[in-house]
């Protein structure tokens, strides 16, 4: 059997550059992992073979004509996206059912930066229903499992991304972040995620959630990887009036200055929050933390306490501020331009039987809950109140990045649960981001790196465990020159899921 | 929450709910508007809102016509359509 599957993005392209193997065979050897592992994992919803195979042929040819990886830095590599990016002639159902059979009409700027980029863009990757849910259990269709034991969820809401990645079926996936869907399930899979700074990456074309708090980013199995994606898909976009006009900056290049000697973070400093360290943490989680800390001071890097003292409030923000921007965003669902409908004697019984029939119990409780935060009378005391503590809460970010270059948490209090452990309680599900929603009411960016693995135990396999740095906002090239100077001194990120 | 109807915010959120979901929604978001309540203990005196994390101000673009969305794709999933338009239920009598 191929072993192509168990590259990373780095050893294929560098196998395809010097033509040791092809992007077709690179696809195939995608697709074949697909069917021996997904029947499993259940990461994917769809996936065009043919069309796929179609962008292998030509970047083959691109290949034999002499294109190189500094021209196309993905020229050949399959990357997977998540069911919530519009990608041209391809269904878009975001998990949902009330998106019928929809197909959509035109490429995101991300699909189009990564064709450009020269990569083999196919397949819906299975999430959270409108990437609302934590463990991708919310999704109408299929239910993903953790490629490393597979009675566990695999985070949320993007979670088909991680276990695509975690399993070998592909080497980069393109996800959605508006609390911490890409970091949390990256780091419950063994893998790395990036939430790029809010504005760093074009959301034309991502079916909008939360529009102050999502971004787009990667799933890959090495930081340099997810960040040579994150340079692919950054930069500034007309069509999205949030992205910001900003050069992007050679992220590779920062990592070459992390590689270099014994003391490679010399000269940086790392805050750790005290408002996360008290209680509740897992024993497992708190000692990887504390030997990732004590890696970190090897590698050079001071470590400092920091205060970030509203983090206590950022969960209730959250869920003010992201249900009431969904409950404006989802009004588009409403029967009559596209996706499935119920028929009614007016519009109004039309558009809620439709709305009733089409979204599932997650969505409704979200949109339900954010109707009311904006309505009349509950506005200035619920939605209000809550953007200002946002302000305070960024605030304190900020402050601490005066002091520190970059703050480490847990990406997660605990490792992956088991199926269905929080399905019936969404107060708990909502609380399992804890570490991870702050980053985005701040627009700040973060990554999740592999730091361990919970012990085994009887009927219980080792389990990945996940550090974040949260970076300054446009921080990414320090961010990414720290997270991958810890990495390479840390075995975790070679370890590949059992699946694999 | 008391004055938390929830019949009433679904039919604002245009949501048709079955009694039984009214019933298990109803008190999932009880328990989670009790959670948020925390925020009142929070002094935002003289605090301004964030909006956006990066608050950017008339974003506009050359006023030059583009290429919009071909007409038959903007209708191609219409669930129903007739004569170039998306047809929905009667609205006046």
């Amino acid at each position: 059997m191929s072993q192509l599957h168990r590259l990373t993005l780095a050893e294929l392209t560098g196998r395809l550059g010097r033509r040791e193997c092809s992007a077709v065979e690179a696809l195939q050897a995608s697709l074949d992992q697909i069917t021996r592992v997904d029947g499993d994992v259940r990461a994917f919803m769809s996936f065009d073979a043919a069309d796929a195979r179609a962008q292998a042929e030509a970047a083959d040819r691109d290949l034999a004509a002499g294109v190189t990886h500094a021209a196309k830095p993905l020229l050949g590599v399959p990357v997977a996206l998540k069911d919530v990016l519009s990608h041209r002639g391809q269904p878009l159902n975001c998990s949902s059912k009330i998106l019928g059979s929809y197909r959509a009409p035109y490429d995101a700027t991300v699909v189009e930066r990564l064709k450009a980029a020269g990569a083999v863009v196919f397949g819906r990757l299975n999430m959270d229903e409108f990437a609302m849910g934590s463990s991708t259990e919310t999704s109408a269709f299929q239910r993903t499992l953790n490629p490393w034991d597979l009675t566990r969820i695999p985070g949320g809401s993007s979670g088909g991304c991680a276990a695509s990645v975690a399993s070998g079926m592909v080497p980069v996936s393109i996800g959605s972040d508006t609390g911490g869907s890409i970091r949390q399930p990256a780091a419950l899979c063994g893998v790395v995620g990036v939430k790029p700074t809010y504005g760093r990456v074009s959301r034309y074309g991502l079916t909008a959630f939360a529009s102050s708090l999502d971004q787009i980013g990667p799933f890959a199995r090495t930081v340099r990887d997810a960040a040579l994606v994150t340079g692919v898909v950054s930069g500034y976009d007309r069509r999205d009036s949030t992205s910001i006009p900003q050069p992007v900056p050679d992220y590779l290049a920062a990592l070459e200055t992390a590689s270099a000697g014994s003391r490679p973070l010399a000269g940086i400093r790392l805050g750790l929050a005290k408002e996360y360290m008290i209680g509740g943490l897992d024993p497992e989680v708190d000692a990887a933390m504390k030997a990732s800390v004590a890696r970190f001071v090897e590698l050079g890097a001071e470590v400092v306490e920091v205060s970030l003292p509203h983090s206590d409030y950022a969960a209730a923000t959250y869920y003010i501020i992201a249900p009431a921007e969904a409950s404006a965003n989802l009004a588009r669902f409403d029967g009559v331009r596209y996706g499935a409908r119920v028929e009614g004697k007016d519009p109004a019984e039309m558009n809620s039987r439709t709305r009733g029939a089409g979204f599932g119990a997650e969505v409704k409780r979200r949109i339900i809950l954010g109707t009311y935060v904006l309505s009349s009378g509950y506005y200035d005391a619920y939605y209000l109140r809550a953007q200002k503590v946002r302000t305070l809460i960024r605030r304190d970010f900020l402050q601490a990045f005066e002091t520190v270059d970059a703050i480490l948490t847990p990406t997660t209090p605990s490792a992956a649960f088991r199926v269905g452990e929080k399905s019936d309680d969404p107060l708990q599900m909502y609380l399992s981001d804890i570490f991870t929603i702050s980053c985005n009411l701040a627009g700040i960016c973060g990554i999740s790196v592999p730091c361990g693995f919970t012990a085994p135990k009887p009927g219980v396999p080792r389990l990945p465990l996940g550090l974040q740095l949260l970076g300054k906002p446009f921080g990414e090239e320090t961010m990414f020159r720290i997270a991958h100077a810890y990495e390479q001194s840390t075995p975790w990120h070679r370890e590949l899921s059992p699946l694999s | 929450m008391s004055d938390f109807n929830i019949h009433y915010v679904a039919k604002l959120a245009r949501i048709e709910l079955s009694p039984a979901e009214e019933e298990k929604l109803g008190t999932q978001l009880g328990n989670i508007l009790g959670y948020i309540a925390k925020l009142k203990e929070v002094d935002v005196t003289g605090v301004e809102a964030t909006a956006h994390a990066f608050p950017l101000v008339n974003v506009t673009r050359p006023d030059v016509a583009g290429e919009p969305l071909p007409h038959e794709a903007a209708l191609s999933n219409a669930p129903s359509r007739s004569g170039g338009l998306f047809v929905v239920p009667k609205i006046v009598e």
